[in-house]
């Protein structure tokens, strides 16, 4: 049996490795569909620019390898699926530039433990993707490669900071993208471009390879064209790495089984934090219509409270920086990365960081450097501590009042028009319902729930630590319901 | 300044002292990650993407600096922590490749410890309270001599183990810091955690020194002096900056809190370029390590394993052989490996005395010239207890004896083999003797003749070439009696 290029692309990604395992399918072909898919959606710098580093050669040679191993009857999960990489996460046969100026080409010389488990497991990495320098931005627009745009509406913003790896999916290119998190990064540009995207519980995936942004929030995310997509990648990368001491031990679930899941019985939170007043009346819409398919599925809807939600923007926005500015200190001209000549020790690091650095990078290291200054620093960090563990608290309490899942709109609008937020603080408020998760360090999973003015709106489910089994089957039920009204 | 100046603001002033000292911890691998701490590699070859800080690595904590931390903070009294919590210490520079060190900051591995470094007149302790032990990474080195105009960075010692021992404002002037340096340096060879060698760089000391009126009870303001490279400089930097600051507050001025630079060349203290010392770290908690969590188990297992201590082996030596003066305990308590072999010499002889007296001089001077420790010396403990046995039991005579040791020091082989082998065994034979004697009294008529006649002074002279002639082999007490017995014949 033959397949069109066009038609590989449209298989899952769990669908193509079969084929590829049973030997329909040269892994070669499934690369080339991928690039010429990239070709056709204009995914370059001079179209949507959502692909930073490419190397079809070296994609080929992978599938080689691929094919070598399907012919001595070996194949990996991911066998032959291709899969683009988001360009702060570790790749050795790509450079790893994180968007920025400062790390331009650098090549590591080492996988990301997620890069080394996809490649295990049979995936080909194609590409790295563009995201917001350093992954602090929520729509790509940060990029020193200039901005990402959506693939369903090209004048808009992909979301971010993962806004190529949500756009590489969304128009085709891949079904399994890998992304992080640190605010939303995944599930806020999922939900703009209408894909799922998944953070897991903080210490499930390992962060080694990972860019250190706010390392206390990073987390390795995936997104999916499917739920299905996103549960076989999360699976592959999931699970303790004893060169990440976060990392944790627990076991990792099946994701793929929780299809079969039912939600009877199920109790769904509604938390009243994140639908407020002014919510957009056509988000409120598309999330009560998600909440009367999961209760006709057989969950109990229940409203339930986050108190200290509307703090978490303002605690995220010290903590994040806090940790930046202390991550990126190893950016300085010495090693690796650009280094620009300058007056003297001092002056070369002033010239290599400001040259190196954007504008919202400088800001944030700025932030960071002064809420941790002596005589500051109990006001601001250790303050912003006790009100994370405020709001840790409060997941804790909703999950163990009988409540399994919530359910929260991803974003409190679509995607915006390019350029639309140049105040910063707007920008962060992009963030406000997806911050929360990651300051808790609790799962969550954005999927398509529907469109607004032919944009897509995002719905979240939101679980207690390290049950991303839980938050897979309701999201497998609710996209098996909503069908075609997903993307409607 | 005039010596007299100096012994006025002795008078004057007291000198208070507390210090700051960085060990490196006896590892096979670095703190963070698994390259080797071997000293002396070629630069930047012991490194890895963890301790080069690329762009994605992380930290992951070696167990066993852990224990040997621990062990370090039991051995001095210490406190240790159920949690103690990794923090960083931001600054840049280029031998600090991360932009932070790993460090210990509000909480630390351990606390609160004591260190006797003597006793008074009176018989009283002198003790110096530790205020804590915590563990970081060293940084790697900046080399400004080698290659003109830049800097070099070699970062093989970046990520090696320390622990930092900070001890309270204890110490009454300098000789009570080198006192305290000491016994610091000899509990930590004790427990072998370290090299603890201020020439190669695995023991390093910062000093908080301060100048008040004899009698005051509130501390002056302090300054900290660094960059000294041994003992006798930590001593010589103190005396200099002490007197530094007599100068300025006999002359009504007030000491600047500051970090002052020794120059061992020049013999001279100087202050530091002014933001050295107004560094502000911006401590937070490293989120890339949790919590340092140590159970009560694995203090009790490494408290159970610490070996005797200098001032438990001292009080054990005193009590168990009272025929050695303080100064003999001091010398066979230096090293842990001094007295282990002394013990066994002594246990082996049933002779404390003489195998003190042994082990003192002989062991020691041979030690020094032969370059080797005591831990690996050629002379097994037994075989130098079967030659002080020898010489009890008048097999062969002490001169002899010096001579079998030198060849043991050599060869390694036992003391009997080497008296049959090399004819040093005592001869008490007087037919031997007296042939021995008459070929002195032909080589040396005139003294021969005198000494009949009745000049007992020479007879030292003449036993001394029949034990030459006898190559030490004859027994001294019997040519003493063949000889008097010659005189008025």
């Amino acid at each position: 049996m033959t397949a069109s290029a066009g038609s590989l692309n449209e298989l899952s990604a769990a669908e193509l490795r079969d084929r590829v395992a049973k030997g329909d399918v040269n892994p070669r072909r499934a690369v080339d569909a991928a690039f010429d898919r990239a070709d056709a959606v204009g995914a370059r710098k001079d179209g949507l620019n959502i692909l930073l580093y490419e190397d079809r050669g070296d994609a080929h040679r992978q599938a080689a390898g691929i094919a070598t191993q399907r012919d001595s009857g070996e194949s990996g999960p991911l066998a032959g699926v291709p899969v683009i990489v988001k360009d702060n996460i570790a790749t050795t046969t790509l450079p790893t530039s994180c968007g920025s100026r400062i790390l331009e080409g650098y090549v590591s010389p080492f996988d990301a433990t997620a890069v080394r488990c996809l490649r295990e497991a049979g995936a080909v990495i194609i590409a790295k993707s563009n995201m917001d320098e350093f992954a602090m931005g929520s729509s790509t627009e940060n990029s020193a490669f200039g901005p990402a745009k959506n693939p369903l509406a090209p004048t808009r913003v992909p979301g971010g900071s993962s806004g190529g790896s949500a756009a590489a999916v969304a128009s085709g290119i891949v079904r399994i993208a890998l992304g992080s998190e640190t605010g939303g990064s995944v599930r806020q540009p999922a939900a703009f471009c209408g894909v799922v995207g998944v953070k897991p519980t903080y210490g499930r995936v390992s962060r080694y390879g990972l860019v250190a942004f706010a390392s206390s929030l990073d987390q390795i995310g995936v997104f999916g064209r499917s739920v299905d997509d996103a549960a076989l990648g999360l699976h592959t990368i999931a699970g303790l790495d004893p060169l990440d001491s976060t990392s944790a031990a627990e076991p990792v679930a099946r994701y793929r089984d929780a299809a079969r899941g039912s939600l009877t019985g199920v109790v769904i939170g509604r938390p009243r934090e994140y639908f407020p007043d002014d919510l957009d009346p056509r988000i409120r819409e598309k999330c009560d219509a998600s909440l009367d398919a999961l209760k006709s599925l057989g969950a109990e809807i229940r409203d339930v409270s986050l108190p200290h939600t509307d703090l978490a923007i303002q605690v995220y926005y010290i903590v994040a920086p806090a940790e930046a500015s202390s991550n990126l200190a190893r950016f300085d001209g010495v090693r690796y990365g650009l280094r620009m000549d300058g007056n003297g020790l001092r002056g070369m690091y002033e010239a290599t960081r400001s040259t190196g650095f954007g504008p919202e990078v400088t800001r944030r290291i700025l932030l960071g450097t002064y809420v941790l200054s002596a005589g500051y620093y109990d006001a601001y960090y250790r303050k912003a501590q006790q009100v994370r563990a405020l709001i840790a608290r409060d997941f804790a309490d909703v999950f163990r009042s009988g409540v399994h899942l919530l359910f929260t709109p991803t974003t409190p609008t679509a995607a915006f028009e390019l350029g639309a937020k140049s105040d910063p603080y707007e920008m962060y408020l992009s963030d406000i319902f997806t911050c929360t998760a990651n300051l808790a360090g609790v799962p969550a999973i954005s999927l398509p729930i529907g469109r607004v003015d032919g944009l897509p709106v995002g719905g979240q489910f939101i679980a207690s630590h390290f049950d991303e089994r839980q938050m897979f089957a309701a999201a497998y039920a609710l996209e098996r319901r909503l069908g075609a009204g997903a993307h409607q | 300044m005039t010596s007299a100046t100096v012994a006025r603001w002795a008078a004057t002033y007291e000198m208070v002292v507390g210090l700051e000292v960085h060990v490196q911890l006896k590892t096979a691998t670095k703190i963070f990650c698994r390259c080797s701490t071997d000293f002396g590699a070629s630069p930047n070859s012991n490194t890895c993407p963890v301790c080069l800080a690329l762009p994605g690595s992380l930290p992951v904590l070696n167990e066993h600096a852990v224990d040997l931390a621990i062990s370090a903070a039991l051995a001095l009294g210490c406190h240790v922590q159920p949690t103690s919590i990794f923090a960083r210490k931001n600054y840049f520079y280029p031998d600090l490749p991360k932009g932070y060190q790993i460090s210990q900051f509000d909480k630390p591995l351990a606390t609160d410890g004591c260190l006797q470094i003597g006793t008074r007149s009176d018989g009283s302790p002198i003790n110096i309270r530790i205020t804590r032990v915590h563990m970081e990474e060293d940084a790697g080195k900046s080399i400004h001599d080698r290659f003109p105009g830049v800097t070099a960075v070699d970062l093989n010692r970046a990520g090696v183990p320390l622990i930092e021992i900070v001890s309270e404002p204890d110490m009454r002037g300098s000789d009570e810091a080198e006192a305290y340096l000491r016994s610091l340096k000899q509990i930590l060879e004790y427990i072998a955690v370290s090299d603890v060698s201020m020439e190669k760089g695995s023991l390093r000391v910062d000093a908080n020194i301060s100048a008040r009126p004899v009698g005051a009870t509130k501390l002056g303001t302090k300054t900290e002096v660094k960059n000294m490279n041994s003992f006798s400089g930590v001593v010589r930097a103190l005396e200099v900056e002490f007197a530094r600051q007599c100068a300025v507050l006999d002359a009504g001025g007030r000491i600047d809190q500051q970090t002052m630079l020794w120059d061992a060349n020049t013999d001279e203290v100087r202050p530091a370029r002014s933001k050295e010392g107004s560094h502000d770290y911006r401590y937070f908690p490293d989120p890339d390590l949790p919590p340092l969590i140590i159970p009560i188990e694995r203090i009790d297992r490494l408290e159970a394993s610490l070996p005797e201590l200098p001032a438990a082996r001292r009080a054990r030596f005193r009590e168990a052989h009272p025929n050695l003066t303080p100064y003999d305990i001091d010398v066979l308590t230096a090293g842990p490996g001094i007295g282990t072999y002394f013990e066994h010499v002594a246990r082996q002889s049933n002779d404390a005395k003489t195998a003190a007296n042994w082990v003192m001089g002989d062991v020691l001077a041979a030690l020094k010239t032969t370059d080797q420790t005591i831990e690996h010396f050629s002379v097994r403990p037994a075989d130098l207890a079967e030659l002080l046995n020898l010489v009890r039991d008048g097999v062969v005579s002490h001169t002899a004896a010096k001579q079998i040791f030198g060849i043991m020091v050599k060869t390694g082989d036992r003391p009997s083999e080497i008296a049959e082998r090399e004819h040093l065994l005592k001869v008490t034979d007087d037919s031997a003797l007296v042939a021995w004697i008459d070929e002195v009294f032909a080589e040396l008529p005139s003294e021969a003749q005198r000494f009949v006649g009745g000049e007992r002074r020479l007879q030292g002279v003449l036993v001394g070439q029949v034990m030459k002639k006898s190559k030490g082999s004859a027994d001294p007490k019997r040519v003493n009696q063949l000889l008097a017995e010659r005189i008025g014949t």
